[in-house]
């Protein structure tokens, strides 16, 4: 059964169509990662799926329940995690779960003994009674993640609930994640890094100007996208020409070549085996290489090649 | 995975109370703020009427304290709108509004917690200022009804103040903005009847001051308090206490729906 179920979806704001007719389906139990740019349309489609901005056209379904029709119902059965921080800076980390328990409707006993839970879950029981305001953003993120878990919600929204954490806080928001996927939490989350959609998610969805170009699991969209590469950085300007040949004659793709980098690629399709030819190509050829990497592409990439369908390779 | 069932039935008055009790830890929490609100009035009073009150002359004679204390009454409540718009106005920028939006409470109940927790202030704010000007010799001299008929007129030109700032609150989302209203409400106060009657200012100024809102709350105060300085022959002195019912209902009347579409407008 698919716990969201998003159809046509389309909102348009003065001048620019934030989504334009947006389809999406996530099964329950899944992590959804909607991968995309800046200004893609992601957080609007986080806030038409948690009833805070009406669309102008399209369904969207969550938990069963229609998000225009029965946002009450909606608001019941999710958590949201917004991109800003929307914990109260005054108030400590448990007055301000003490405070959403007694908004969720617990009675005050149990909206303390909920907020005692969570504190120790997210490790913020040393900073418990601390002003929010003098928090990291590291446990700020973690209390914020907590406040919406209050009721165990069936679906749960982050809206790049990793973007500016450092490495630590970050992998302490994916540990989070994982565990409530683990317990059976839908969980749909937005974020511009391909890494972090691979890691966590069981399904990406690549949203692009407010449509969704291309979705699957991590690794069969990987292959879909021409998967890794090999690169090799040149020395000098004047080597990329032959070494573009040379690669041209010893692995399957096209080499494609960045000037301004002193860059030249190739898709990595037997991945090691890939780079080991391209490694004996050179030295047959007698050519020196600054640096020679096998790695994925990046969301620059990913998107180049989703958008230039069609558009021939720059090969040299 | 379990959800944990909710406890009883509850209203959008249950949740009214649990955020108007989340603004009155904030001022628990940082009380230097309030109680600047609630003293800076005070100060007013003693530079106004210590400073420059040897100075003031009432018309028609009377002790300029006496006259003065009604008109300061009004201003703490004027300067409210300024707690209630950085209030609401923090909270929209900040995520917060979006976040009590998203949860399964009445909508209404975030703008009734804020009106409950700024009724409070409100009632402490006036508190704090009979205080002050008991203490600086002035009094009521008709009566415990018409002092306490004279408070809810003040009570209710705040009311007025915290529709209207969570008017601009909405619209403008802006907590910084607070600094454009800090330094319009001095106009406001001063081209009116609080400090000196309108008889001693120029013939135009005089009829602005004459039907300044905030002079109408002012003159209906002096009236049922019995403080010197009310009366007057224009038709605003004569109707003080119809105006000043009067226009903070208004203000309410169209600053209340222009609110409620701001509100809902949040959902765009």
């Amino acid at each position: 059964m698919d716990v969201i179920e998003v159809d046509g979806l389309r909102k348009r704001y003065a001048d620019t169509e934030a989504l334009a007719g947006l389809d999406l389906a996530v099964p329950a139990g899944t992590v959804c990662a909607v991968l995309g740019p800046n200004g893609a349309g992601k957080t609007t489609l986080v806030r038409v799926l948690t009833t805070l901005t009406r669309p102008d056209a399209g369904t969207a379904r969550v938990a069963g329940h229609d998000v225009r029709r029965e946002p009450g119902r909606v608001r019941a059965r999710i958590g949201l995690v917004g991109q800003a921080t929307a914990v109260d800076e005054v108030l400590g980390g448990r007055e301000n779960l003490v405070l959403f328990g007694r908004l969720h409707h617990l009675a005050p006993a149990r909206a303390r003994a909920r907020a005692e839970e969570l504190l120790v879950r997210f490790d913020l029981t040393g900073a418990a009674d601390r002003p929010v305001g003098t928090y990291s953003g590291g446990m700020r993120r973690r209390l914020d993640l907590a406040a919406a878990l209050i009721l165990d919600p069936p679906v749960l929204f982050l809206d790049e609930p990793t973007t500016g954490l450092d490495p630590r806080a970050r992998a302490t928001v994916h540990e989070a994640v994982r565990a409530l996927a683990g317990a059976g939490t839908t969980v749909l989350l937005t974020t511009q890094y391909l890494e972090e959609a691979d890691r966590l998610a069981d399904t990406v969805a690549i949203v692009d100007h407010g449509r969704v170009v291309a979705t699957g699991a991590p690794h069969r969209l990987r292959a879909d996208l021409g998967a890794d590469r090999v690169e090799v950085v040149c020395d000098q300007a004047t080597d990329l020409a032959r070494v573009a040949d040379t690669l041209r004659g010893a692995v399957a793709g096209p080499p494609r070549v960045d000037a301004e980098a002193l860059r030249v690629s190739v898709p990595a399709t037997d991945r090691v085996a890939t780079l080991t030819r391209v490694l004996a190509a050179l030295t047959d050829a007698g050519l020196c290489a600054a640096d020679v990497t096998l790695r994925r592409p990046t969301l620059d990439e990913v998107f180049l090649h989703l958008t230039a369908t069609g558009r021939t390779e720059v090969a040299a | 995975m379990s959800a944990i069932p909710a406890s009883g039935r509850h209203t959008a008055l249950a949740d009214a109370a649990t955020l108007t009790g989340r603004a009155l830890r904030h001022w628990a929490r940082q009380p230097a703020p309030v109680v600047v609100t609630l003293l800076f009035p005070v100060l007013l009073v003693l530079m106004f009427g210590y400073l420059l009150g040897g100075a003031m002359v009432v018309p028609g004679g009377g002790d300029y304290r006496e006259f003065l204390l009604p008109g300061m009454f009004a201003m703490a409540m004027l300067f409210g709108v300024e707690t209630t718009y950085t209030a609401v106005a923090t909270d929209a920028a900040r995520g917060v509004t979006d976040r009590f939006r998203s949860l399964p409470i009445a909508r209404s109940a975030v703008v009734a917690g804020r009106a409950g927790a700024d009724g409070l202030h409100a009632v402490a704010a006036l508190t704090v200022m009979v205080g002050c000007a008991l203490a600086v010799g002035w009094q009521w001299h008709l009566g415990v009804g018409r002092a306490l008929a004279g408070a809810g007129l003040l009570l209710l030109l705040r009311l007025a103040m915290i529709v209207a700032g969570i008017h601009l609150a909405l619209l403008l989302r802006a907590p910084e903005a607070v600094a454009a209203l800090q330094i319009l409400v001095w106009p406001l106060g001063f081209a009116s009847n609080a400090f000196v009657a309108p008889q001693t200012m120029p013939g135009w100024l005089a009829a602005v001051a004459e039907w300044n809102p905030l002079s109408a709350t002012v003159a209906a105060c002096r009236e049922l308090f019995g403080n010197p300085g009310w009366g007057g022959d224009g038709w605003p002195a004569e109707h003080a206490v119809a105006l000043a019912v009067a226009w903070p209902l208004l203000l309410i009347a169209v600053s209340g729906p222009l609110a409620v579409r701001r509100w809902r407008r949040l959902d765009r």
